[in-house]
């Protein structure tokens, strides 16, 4: 199962290793993880995508709030979020096909980012589900390169009733 | 007033309560041990052999004392010996904090010499480490250091001393609080699950208590006691648990997993409700995790959450300091004292366990060559009077020496539980005997154990430490071989010690008094003759050399799956 996790932390030396290292150590998968400072001095968020079951998910929460350098944790699985990551992605789109990309970008609102004459360079942003549709779709022109910040991911104000 | 990077360290070493450091001193360091020098009558200094064994001599400090153990090595291979003792402390949750050596700040990450990452290298094997950079950080480090290591669930601390903040100089201002907003260990139970845990005990018929080492590190003994002989209930106890409760008592059933006693194994699988105290259900204690404690409801109280449902399931989950638990915990039965129901469905329960002690007693067949068990059974006639501190090395006498060796008050059993590391032993009876000068501290080792950390003998004799080493000498690396007798044809690979030293010349070459005892009927005599004295005495027990440790759980078998014979 796939989860999503919030994760402030002291923005220190080293902490990236900590929490890399805990993941590695440990056996636990990561899928994506991206860093930056928050608004707060001193303090980077962290979202990280993870997957395992019920008791492997427990232990990767306890885990990291352990870490001395690690202020909070989130599982965003029962909450609601607003999730999203940005794409670059290289198409091959010689003339014949470049009509037939560029209306599949526009279905999904990309943004050409860069042109030649054998591909076309597309900024896509959406949730995981967004971003996988875009690459199986692209999929048959074929793709050149693709690179993906990963998901990062932020609280909705308005939480469903539970 | 300025003071420089060392001199602020000893201060902050003072204020913490510290008055013993082992250490090893380098190029990186000297400055500190410069320092060092003035303050001698408040900071005494060991000096090791080998910087492993420096933090297992504090390790040992630690354990019998209670409080952190301090060491000092240099940079870069000062450093790296002493990991495996930083990973022994770690995986045995001892409270230390390891000081070390580091290039000066401009250099690092340069490849100088003596240069290596400890925090890189440490980072999994430490509760949190320091890179100082700045000198105006460093008394505050300090204190995190110590405040982290003996809080919560203890642990060893690094903090790496980069040489030019040790003689650059800075305002010294002690920091009175520590606050670390990311730092807050839950001590207090919470009630609503000590109740539930209450009315499991309450409705129980065959509860069992498993002690862990939480209960020796936080001081719980004498309470976790009170509470199972007050509630009729029996114990059992992991290997870091052992001392918890009086190995004498008729409601202890001994020590549970792969060399646990058949009592402890069965009671474990037959009970209702398993209150597990301080503990985190390693492999060697659960055997197969599937079948064990198959019957029971399990309340679980550690300080540690990650403990908590790592391993097993639990019924009643109790994040909680020990102590805090068992006195939140006593409480609410006492507020529930008119309830009886309990103690008949005990009283049978007990009775059962003592026709299961009966039958299964731990025992061993004497055939008139010297049997490692009796010597361990000889020595604990010989001293329970005086409650030794015993240590142990890794391997068959360790095994042994928790089988036959009673022990009755708690931090008088260190062993190297978690790590399972050769050689601990030998430093951690030197840091005990320095922490309990006037105390008996036995050494137990085997042939080979022994070799590993062997020239710490000529710190215990430099220092005067008149530490007592049993070695039970089967000329084996015999758990290894017993492994390889059982599982694997008898194929004795490697296993086989001949090419030992002669272990009473070595003792005297170092200037320890050494003993050689290879008749039976010699056997307390001679011990009897060593541990009178008052000198460091080294002690070879050529013992029988194939004898195996039974009862024993295969690995990955179920804890009732056990070999007797």
């Amino acid at each position: 199962m796939r989860h999503t996790l919030s994760v402030l932390v002291e923005n220190e030396p080293g902490v990236l290793s900590r929490v890399v290292g805990l993941f590695s150590g440990r056996g636990f998968n990561i899928e994506s993880l991206n860093v930056a400072p928050t608004l707060e001095q001193g303090i980077s968020h962290m979202t990280i995508v993870t997957s395992g079951d019920e008791q492997i998910m427990e232990q990767i929460v306890k885990q990291l709030r352990k870490l001395i350098t690690v202020v909070k944790v989130v599982d965003f699985q029962n909450i609601a979020a607003v999730e999203r990551e940005m794409m670059l992605i290289k198409v091959q789109a010689d003339d014949s096909r470049r009509g037939e990309v560029l209306r599949i970008a526009d279905i999904f609102r990309c943004k050409v980012v860069d042109v030649s004459l054998m591909d076309l360079s597309l900024e896509a942003t959406g949730n995981y589900e967004k971003i996988t549709a875009i690459i199986n779709l692209l999929n048959k022109f074929g793709i050149k390169e693709v690179i993906r910040t990963g998901t990062m991911a932020m609280r909705r104000s308005m939480q469903p009733e539970l | 007033m300025e003071l420089t990077g060392a001199q602020i360290l000893v201060e902050c070493l003072g204020r913490e309560g510290i008055d013993t450091i082992f250490g090893y001193p380098g190029g990186a360091v000297i400055d500190i041990y410069d320092e060092l020098s003035r303050h001698q009558n408040t900071l005494r200094h060991i000096l090791v052999r080998h910087e492993q064994a420096a933090v297992h001599a504090a390790d040992g400090y630690s354990r019998v004392s209670g409080k952190v153990g301090v060491c000092l090595v240099t940079s870069g291979p000062g450093a790296t010996n002493a990991v495996t003792g930083i990973a022994t402390a770690y995986s045995d949750s001892i409270p230390m904090v390891i000081l070390t050596g580091q290039v000066p700040t401009g250099m690092i990450g340069n490849d100088a010499f003596q240069e290596v990452d400890i925090i890189g290298i440490t980072r999994p094997c430490t509760k949190h480490s320091y890179l100082i950079k700045n000198i105006k950080e460093m008394a505050g480090i300090i204190r995190q250091a110590f405040y982290l290591a003996r809080t919560g669930r203890p642990g060893p601390v690094l903090v790496d001393l980069p040489k030019d903040i040790v003689i650059s100089k800075t305002d010294f201002i002690w920091p009175e609080e520590v606050r670390m907003r990311s730092y807050n260990p839950t001590y207090k139970p919470n009630l609503v699950q000590l109740r539930r845990a209450a009315d499991l005990i309450l409705k129980a018929r065959q509860p069992l208590i498993l002690a862990g080492g939480g209960v020796v590190a936080s001081n719980t003994a004498d309470l976790l006691s009170d509470l199972a002989m007050r509630y009729k209930i029996p114990v059992v106890s992991t290997l870091m648990g052992l001392g918890s409760f009086p190995g004498t008592h008729p409601l202890w059933c001994g020590m549970v997993g792969m060399h646990g006693s058949v009592v402890a194994n069965r009671v474990v699988n037959e009970a209702d409700v398993l209150v597990a105290v301080g503990t985190r259900f390693s492999d060697r204690v659960t055997g197969k995790i599937s079948a064990f404690a198959s019957r029971s409801s399990i309340i679980h109280i550690d300080v540690d959450p990650t403990s908590i449902r790592k391993n097993v399931n639990v019924a009643v989950p109790v994040v909680s300091d020990c102590r805090q638990a068992i006195i939140g915990l006593s409480d609410v039965l006492a507020a529930r004292a008119d309830e009886k129901d309990w103690e008949k469905a005990h009283d049978e329960w007990l009775s059962s366990i003592v026709h299961h002690k009966e039958a299964h007693p731990i025992t061993y067949v004497k055939n008139g060559e010297i049997k490692p068990q009796q010597v361990i059974e000889c020595l604990y006639e010989l001293t329970k009077n005086k409650y030794p501190v015993i240590t142990t090395e890794v391997g068959q006498h360790q095994m042994w020496a928790t089988q036959f060796f009673k022990y009755t008050k708690s931090r008088t059993f260190l062993s190297s539980g978690g790590l399972g590391t050769m050689g601990y032993g030998l430093p951690a009876a030197m840091g005990a005997q320095v922490a309990l000068p006037g105390r008996l501290v036995i050494g137990i080792a085997g042939d080979a154990s022994i070799q590993m950390n062997i020239q710490e003998l000529a710190t215990i004799v430099q220092n005067k430490l008149p530490v007592k080493i049993v070695i039970l000498n089967n000329r084996y690396l015999g758990m290894v071989r017993q492994w390889q007798e059982l599982f694997y044809k008898q194929n004795y690979m490697s296993t086989c010690m001949d090419g030992q030293p002669d272990f009473v010349k070595l003792a005297d070459a170092y200037g320890a008094e050494g003993y050689l005892i290879d008749d039976a009927s010699k056997l307390a005599d001679m011990l009897q003759t060593a541990l009178d004295s008052p000198n460091p005495a080294l002690i070879d027990v050529k013992v029988a050399r194939e004898e195996n440790v039974y009862p024993m759980v295969p690995a990955g078998a179920a804890l009732d799956e056990m070999l007797l014979v």
